[in-house]
């Protein structure tokens, strides 16, 4: 079994797009929408949810008021300014946790000397299997402004391993985060391949330059698509010299191309439609295959 | 006054209204490069990047001979980062969130912390623009700690525009946390409009006051602006869909210097940002 992992470095390059037209053309994928900060894969696969689970990952703290003695301690041990000096109704001060702040290292819970701090586990959002046009979809929501996005990623691909086992699939598609901090990790480790998506933009040339030295790190084969590719050409050309430096593959690029955007307003991929860009993009798909 | 750029869905323009913004503004301004995975205002200035700062993370370090294995180091740790199977732990940095418990919690002042470098921070100076970049290393995992290396070069009374990195989670937070504005860059369409609805769930739940800027306007359908009047979300500014922007955004050349007709908009928008700051401060005063 393979696994495609399509990432970008730079966001809005046209990732989601690309990987929505693949699952129109692979054979039999199990599609897999790691980036759950912003998921968008689903926009134009209409899945139909069949399972539902809570992402529940880590612990936060929260200090019980009626056990504080509010000596501080866990203000001073806080490496993550998490904890907050308020003042409270009976005009004194309080030290609450700020949530969105706290790491959920424990650190305050275990030296706490009146044990008067709470660590619940932390719910940081959800995932599901879903069924598609194209075929399973393992995908998922990061709770608001919560942690731990990269375990959700993880376990996102877990399931889609699951599945493309069970179900005898012989690929599975990864519509990977933008970055290549944390999620973007946990989305290419131990994968078989990557496409990288860029633009011929300045920006776009700096972050393929961290992306493919990422794949390089983890020792990951990794092809190279411009897409927009005539907005700037000279770009697109020094993209594609500075992809072959790096020992990556060159597998085609896509057209500026608005209609991209009608596909997506239409709730369609791009190969579904008569765009021209759908062109660029089947030719892509077969020079993967080879 | 502290503005953060930011926007769920990635590529919306956050770089191009951050740049443009800061050179719009005439005055000296801190523009703080937050998305350190892959940082690009840099490209968008003159002048060259200077080493200010190499940001570490603290991992710990054991030293076998006072360790008697008991264990408490790899009960603390939640991530996993270090390990003790009744024997010497074993580390691993690439877990250690830095939080320092094995090291307070160590019995026998067996631990101790070593710095393991993450990223850096630099420089540059570009006119009125004091550009601040984070840059994580590649292969580092966390990006949070290197932001708040970056944030810690604010200067108080200096107006200060944060560029943030795309999604809606902890580097996002990290980011806006704490600021006076953010202006959420999107674009009208539908993954657009998606991301722009989860970002607008992180900055009510961060309780910042907040404003859009609809980038590529023309390109889609309404809804963003159905979606901001039904929920009471000021638009602040369109940026057209024009290919000559994006055209000279692949150049690394700034709109406002380039297609002078645009500064307006940026103009503007510093009117409109002003204003809705000066109103969430009488409403919260």
């Amino acid at each position: 079994m393979k696994e495609l992992v399509v990432i970008s470095g730079k966001g809005g390059t046209g990732k989601t797009s690309i990987t929505a037209s693949f699952a129109v053309l692979a054979e039999r994928p199990v599609v897999a929408d790691c980036d759950v900060d912003a998921a968008d894969l689903h926009l134009l696969l209409d899945p139909r949810v069949k399972e539902r689970h809570d992402f529940w990952s880590g612990h936060e703290a929260v200090i019980r008021q009626e056990d504080c003695t509010a000596c501080g301690q866990c203000y001073e041990d806080c490496r993550y300014d998490a904890i907050r000096l308020v003042d409270d109704v009976a005009g004194g001060k309080a030290y609450v946790i700020d949530p969105p702040s706290c790491e959920g290292c424990g650190v305050c819970v275990h030296f706490c000397p009146v044990q008067a701090i709470d660590f619940p586990e932390r719910l940081c959002g959800e995932w599901m299997i879903s069924e598609t046009r194209c075929g399973p979809m393992v995908h998922a929501r990061l709770g608001i402004a919560a942690e731990n996005s990269g375990k959700l990623v993880s376990t996102v691909r877990k399931e889609a391993r699951r599945l493309a086992e069970e179900g005898d699939h012989p690929l599975i598609l990864v519509d990977g985060p933008p970055g290549i901090g944390c999620p973007v990790i946990a989305s290419l480790t131990g994968s078989s391949a990557v496409l990288v998506v860029t633009e011929p933009t300045v920006s776009g040339e700096h972050d393929l330059e961290r992306v493919l030295s990422l794949t390089k790190h983890f020792d990951i084969p990794a092809s190279v698509s411009v897409n927009k590719w005539d907005l700037n050409p000279e770009m697109t050309e020094r993209i594609e010299e500075k992809a072959l430096n790096f020992g990556a593959r060159v597998v085609g690029r896509v057209r500026y191309d608005r209609s991209v955007t009608l596909a997506q307003i239409q709730q369609k991929t791009v190969v579904e439609t008569d765009a021209g860009s759908g062109d660029d993009i089947r030719r892509i798909w077969s020079a993967l295959q080879e | 006054m502290i503005l953060a750029v930011a926007s769920g869905k990635g590529g919306t323009g956050k770089t191009t209204v951050a740049v443009n913004l800061a050179r719009t503004l005439g005055s000296p301004v801190q523009l703080l490069d937050c998305d350190v995975e892959e940082p690009n205002d840099h490209l968008f200035l003159r002048g060259t990047l200077d080493l200010e700062e190499i940001v570490n993370i603290p991992i710990p370090e054991v030293d076998e001979s006072r360790c008697d294995g008991c264990g408490e180091c790899g009960r603390i740790c939640e991530f996993h980062a270090i390990v003790s199977f009744g024997t010497v732990p074993l580390v691993f940095p690439e877990l250690c969130h830095g939080c320092g418990g094995c090291t307070k919690v160590c019995p026998h002042d067996a631990i101790h912390e070593a710095d393991s470098r993450m990223g850096v921070v630099e420089l540059l100076q570009d006119g009125d623009i004091t550009l601040v970049q984070g840059r994580l290393d590649v292969g580092v995992a966390m990006a949070p700690p290197l932001i708040r290396a970056v944030k810690a070069h604010l200067r108080a009374g200096m107006p200060a525009i944060l560029d943030a990195p795309p999604g809606t989670s902890c580097p996002v937070v990290t980011t806006v946390r704490q600021t006076d504005f953010v202006l959420m860059v999107t674009e009208p369409t539908p993954f657009g409009l998606h991301d722009l609805t989860l970002a607008v769930g992180m900055v009510r739940e961060l309780g910042v006051p907040f404003g859009v800027v609809v980038n590529r306007y023309g390109v889609g359908d309404d809804r963003v602006h159905v979606y901001c009047r039904e929920e009471g979300i000021p638009i602040l500014a369109e940026i057209p869909d024009d290919r000559r922007i994006a055209e000279a955004y692949s150049r690394g050349d700034l709109m406002v210097d380039v297609l002078p007709e645009y500064r307006g908009v940026f103009e503007s928008l510093l009117s409109k940002i002003n204003d809705c700051v000066a109103t969430a401060d009488l409403s919260s005063s």
